[in-house]
């Protein structure tokens, strides 16, 4: 009898023990893709899908902890800067595999660089490494080390390795053999991906389990915004990574524990206006453009606060300038959003020569202020936001007139025939370090949206700004980065080249059935560690 | 079916009254925003709530309904000429003309005319008055939505030109505009009107898709197209009914086209 | 009101000018090909002279260097003119390649294999279900003469008209119905309103108004009498409606994400991907080409001669 109950009891234990196995382990993760992924070539990638599928698939050396911010060793056990910022030494790890078996050895990270380095190949990933002309230079040392020479100093250089998944020099898959967490199992063009849990990943969990807990991901095409939200309601999928403001409320409402805010995003929604000096725009109107005081007035007549709270929802803040306050080290914590104050507006524009006439403001030549904002069509929130500016502006005798485009049609004015007035984009900061701004604030560089690739500065304060960008990534001493590009935001602010309207709110929808997901602010939101997600028993018995 | 079509008529001019009265009727501008009023369920101030941005809708269906209900119909009108007349002169014609056309259409039909409507936006000033810019929007459907009428209007004015009274008019010494005017066209009217009903919500549902790509009416100024683009969102199932109210104008609009062109259709 | 002398006697023949029709094909094929060619040639016509074209979304990305930019530019800026393009392309095609398409980095030929069926499966769903919908609820009210049948299959026409497709995806989603019946409901209201006015038309005629006084029953004067004379038009009708739905495929693929050549088209549009264009046209010109010369031919069997 005692026999019986001690089995009955060791039995009942294991099942216990063995659900709790299955409710950590095993079932499908299930979750859309906005759209068809380009490339499955990590050093490729640059749109969102295939970022998400290098992010899920490929093993770094490093990685970037999107919680803590903090850098990570992964396929690294160790890595040190040298050399004033131009050189970088990894000990890589040893006895791992790819996914399909192939030996992974410190050979695969000279060829991955070799790779990403080729002058040929133009991606974000290697331009990030590019400081300068010349040759980088790999050289694999004993005991599984591998160094890497750069022409110039790089700033956080070790970080940029978050971004550079590592190939393997010999596998026949080519870049399908992977060292992340999944591997990409079936590719339905169009519809679907399956990634499949990758047998020879590296990681295990503190109590030894082999991570990553869920058997495979199910990542579904689907473009539709509204069709995404209902499958989510209907828990047909798992989480919406980036979830827009209006769909927040109701996902709160539905159940509060599975809407995340995780307060200000690095992301910024802007306005800008065409100061190219050859655009073909009346003389008057680039006098306008061109003035500080103007821009300044603009910027004061916009009601920011509106903004955030209409069009957002109130899950966006006043922008203050290049930096979200949510890049703790590099914003600038002294400067303020400029207030809405459409009496100092005036009073700014009267001081240009503008005046009112019968509700109209009219510059000194007698021309009614009157110009267009162009924004990509089908985005409901910059058509709002550029409506609400409209309404505005209207405040202040200024008609604005919304004009919304076609993608390229918006790209080809803004980048090649200058044939613009204003224009209302946002900017995507996946990166903290102000060096991944560098061609939007050098004044010879095409980003630089007002008026890109100048030869000599236009005015002093975009030569003062070149000076700091350049000085702050040529030193490593991260206090005189700080001061430089503090300096920069400072010139921003008061020169307002950009006007910068909201921060918007890195915004994410969870269901309860996935377990261990913490939202956080950094890309990716929701599945930054993906290897510890884990799903609920039920959903997984049931998958 | 007369009581029908009288109240069909009574509505259409109660709609286009009050459109023409939208200044007098509407309790505010349509492009005010009332910020602090965002979504806001029907009041007596806002007889049909407010919009995302606080507009008030109701003001926003009567202007609305002023710019969809001249401009689709006028539309739908040139296709249908224009689909009467390059069907029923190819039909009527026959032969080596008829197919010439009809291969034609068939080229019409197929091509990305987005392209075209795109390229016509470009060529527009950027500050050219959102009224002229769905004029020419609207001006553009009606001139590239005729080819799929065209080939059935050519299949029945190639039947009617083979039938005895086509014979006998000529017999009589009718023969070429006279003939096609008199004795072809009050023919086809049955496909003409089909053509012609079917087009008017086809374009203004085509206007709110050219949205997308920047090609409706432009902020603030309102159509239906605009207004149903509202509906296309999870918000529609939020339980908000007052926000159906342009989709059920727009519905019994066209449902009431239909039964006052039905007096002109041959009896069932 | 068609006013004629003699009571038209309906004879099912071949005209002389097609009873030969093996030796018509070759003749129809060709024209079919010219066509679709210049359908191809000025499709590629149009999405060159767009605004847009030559640019790239990755333009915008300024994690890209300056050095990189350019490149991307030149490469665009290489593309050889029209004329040379489509010259190269047609040259390319005689050999079996398609080109490749830009926006999804994937040989045309491969994205349109396999993608065609998936189109072809909802145009062949839909038009089955807009035919069976139209076409009986018209003969249901032609044959039963009720004005409230009439108001009612009416009103729901003017329903599905004004809904638009994005709304009708949604509430498909909701109910969890396929969404490939969508392109059912934008096709059933035109074939229901052009078949119901075509009937009712056919069905006022005097020969049928006399079939029915002498005593013939519903069926058969709908069959012997009516069709027949509605034939021509409702086979144009049919011709029509295969293009409508591959052109109304388009939206439908993209607001529900099916993976067709619509959803195709409609990303290629958005990046001016020429060589996906091109041939995309090109398909939709065929398929136009063929159903409406399918049922032109179809419509030429049926003829009307005096007795």
């Amino acid at each position: 009898m005692k026999k019986a109950l001690a089995t009955f009891v060791l039995v009942t234990l294991i099942a216990v023990g063995s659900n709790r196995v299955l409710a950590q382990s095993g079932g499908e993760l299930h979750f859309c893709l906005r759209s068809e992924p380009k490339t499955l070539n990590p050093l490729l990638a640059a749109d969102d899908a295939s970022e998400t599928i290098r992010y899920l698939t490929g093993g770094v050396l490093v990685r970037v902890n999107r919680l803590t911010q903090e850098l990570e060793p992964e396929l690294a056990t160790s890595w040190k800067v040298t050399n004033g910022g131009k050189t970088i030494t990894f000990q890589v790890r040893d006895g791992l595999r790819f996914s399909d078996g192939t030996p992974f050895s410190a050979d695969d990270v000279a060829y991955t660089m070799q790779q990403l380095m080729d002058p040929a190949l133009h991606s974000p990933t290697g331009d990030a490494f590019r400081s300068s002309e010349g040759k980088v230079e790999t050289e694999v040392l004993p005991k599984n080390h591998v160094r890497i020479t750069f022409p110039a100093p790089i700033a956080g250089l070790d970080r940029l390795f978050d971004q550079v998944a590592i190939m393997s020099a010999k596998s026949p898959q080519k870049e399908l053999a992977v060292l992340g967490p999944y591997f990409v199992g079936e590719n339905k063009a169009g519809s679907y991906l399956i990634l499949k849990r990758n047998p020879n990943y590296s990681e295990k969990d503190p109590a030894g389990r082999p991570l990553p807990y869920i058997e495979s991901v199910r990542l579904d095409i689907q473009q539709n915004r509204d069709i995404e939200m209902l499958r989510l309601t209907r828990g047909e999928i798992h989480f919406i990574n980036s979830l827009d403001a209006e769909y927040f409320d109701k996902v709160a409402a539905q159940d509060p524990a599975m809407a995340h805010d995780a307060g200000a995003s690095l992301d910024s929604e802007e306005m800008w206006f065409n100061q190219v000096a050859s655009s073909p725009l009346p003389s008057y109107k680039k006098a306008w453009f061109t003035s500080t005081t103007f821009r300044r007035a603009i910027s004061e007549s916009i009601n920011r606060e509106d903004m955030a709270r209409i069009v957002f929802r109130g899950h966006a803040r006043p922008a203050v300038g290049p930096v979200s306050p949510a890049n703790k080290f590099w914003f600038n914590a002294k400067l303020q959003a400029h207030p809405f104050d459409q009496k100092s507006a005036l009073q700014r524009l009267t001081q240009d020569g503008f005046h009112l006439q019968d509700g109209v403001l009219k510059d000194r030549d007698g021309h009614a202020v009157e110009f267009s904002v162009i924004t990509n069509a089908g985005n409901k929130y910059r058509e709002r936001m550029a409506t609400m500016i409209q309404q505005d502006l209207s405040g202040i005798g200024i008609k604005l007139n919304v004009v919304t485009l076609d993608f390229p049609s918006l790209i080809e004015r803004i980048t090649h025939t200058f044939d613009y007035e204003a224009c209302l984009l946002g900017l995507v900061n996946d990166e903290l370090d102000p060096n991944a701004q560098m061609t939007v604030w050098l004044s010879s560089a095409d980003s630089h949206q007002w008026n890109p690739s100048q030869k000599t500065p236009a005015t002093a304060w975009e030569a003062e700004i070149d000076k700091l960008m350049r000085a702050q990534a040529s030193t490593l001493d991260p206090k005189k980065r700080k001061a430089d590009f503090d300096k920069v935001q400072e010139i921003a602010w008061q020169q307002e080249p950009f006007i910068y309207l909201v921060n918007k709110n890195a915004l994410s929808a969870v269901s309860p059935a996935v377990h261990n997901a913490h939202p956080v602010v950094l890309r990716p939101q929701v599945y930054w560690n993906i290897d510890q997600l884990s799903l609920t028993s039920e959903v997984a018995r049931n998958r | 079916m007369k009581w029908a079509r009288t109240t069909a008529i009574v509505f259409l001019l109660a709609v286009s009254a009050a459109c023409l009265l939208a200044n007098v009727i509407a309790p505010a501008s349509y492009a005010h925003q009332f910020r602090e009023e965002t979504n806001a369920s029907p009041s007596r101030q806002h007889p049909l709530g407010t919009d995302d941005l606080g507009r008030d809708r109701f003001a926003r269906v009567l202007y609305g309904t002023r710019v969809s209900l001249l401009l689709a119909p006028a539309a739908a009108l040139l296709t249908s000429l224009l689909a009467a007349f390059v069907g029923g002169i190819a039909g009527f014609a026959g032969g080596r003309v008829e197919r010439f056309v009809m291969a034609g259409t068939d080229l019409f039909l197929s091509l990305p005319w987005l392209f075209l409507l795109i390229t016509v936006r470009a060529l527009l000033p950027l500050n050219v008055s959102p009224i002229v810019s769905v004029l020419i929007t609207f001006a553009m459907l009606g001139c590239l939505g005729w080819a799929g009428a065209a080939r059935i209007i050519c299949a029945d004015a190639r039947a009617l030109a083979q039938s005895d009274f086509i014979l006998l008019a000529r017999a009589s010494g009718s023969t070429g505009f006279r003939l096609l005017w008199r004795h072809l066209v009050p023919n086809l009217k049955p496909v003409l009107f089909a053509q012609f009903w079917i087009s008017v919500p086809v374009f203004i549902l085509t206007e709110a898709n050219l949205g997308i790509l920047g090609l409706g009416v432009a902020e603030p100024l309102p159509s239906w197209g605009s207004l149903l683009r509202e509906l296309e969102s999870f918000s529609t199932i939020s339980g908000q009914a007052w926000q159906l109210v342009p989709l059920i104008l727009f519905i019994l609009v066209v449902s009431s086209f239909h039964l006052v062109l039905t007096k002109e259709e041959l009896p069932v | 009101m068609q006013k004629g002398l003699a009571q038209p006697t309906i004879v099912w023949k071949l005209p002389a000018e097609d009873i030969d029709t093996l030796s018509a094909l070759p003749k129809l094929a060709a024209k079919i090909l010219v066509t679709v060619l210049i359908g191809g040639f000025l499709g590629a016509t149009l999405v060159r002279l767009a605004p847009g074209f030559g640019v790239d979304e990755e333009e915008l990305d300024a994690r890209l260097s300056d050095r990189s930019i350019q490149a991307l530019r030149e490469t665009r800026a290489n593309e050889p003119n029209l004329f040379v393009f489509y010259f190269r392309y047609l040259n390319r095609l005689a050999h079996g390649d398609l080109g490749t398409s830009r926006t999804l980095q994937r040989p045309v030929l491969q994205l349109i294999a396999e993608r065609l069926p998936e189109t072809l499966k909802s145009v062949a769903l839909g038009l089955a279900l807009g035919w069976s919908a139209g076409f009986l609820l018209a003969v249901a009210i032609v044959m039963s003469r009720a004005w409230l049948l009439d108001l009612v299959g009416s009103l729901l026409v003017g329903v599905l008209l004004c809904l638009p497709a994005a709304v009708l995806a949604l509430l498909f989603v909701l109910a969890q119905a396929p969404a490939r019946l969508l392109l059912g409901l934008v096709v059933f209201p035109k074939i229901f309103r052009y078949s119901r006015n075509l009937l009712a038309r056919s069905s006022a005629l005097p020969h049928v108004l006399t079939a029915r006084a002498k005593g013939l029953g519903n069926m058969r004067v709908l069959v012997w009498h009516i069709l027949p004379t509605a034939a021509p038009q409702l086979l144009a009708l049919l011709g029509v409606t295969v293009s409508v739905a591959f052109t109304a495929a388009i939206p439908m693929e993209a607001l529900c994400d099916i993976p067709g050549i619509g959803q195709l088209a409609w990303k290629a549009a958005l990046g001016r991907d020429v060589a996906l264009l091109v041939n995309l046209t090109m398909v939709v010109t065929l398929v136009t080409l063929v159903a409406n010369s399918a049922s032109d031919l179809m419509g030429r069997t049926f003829r009307t001669s005096e007795a």
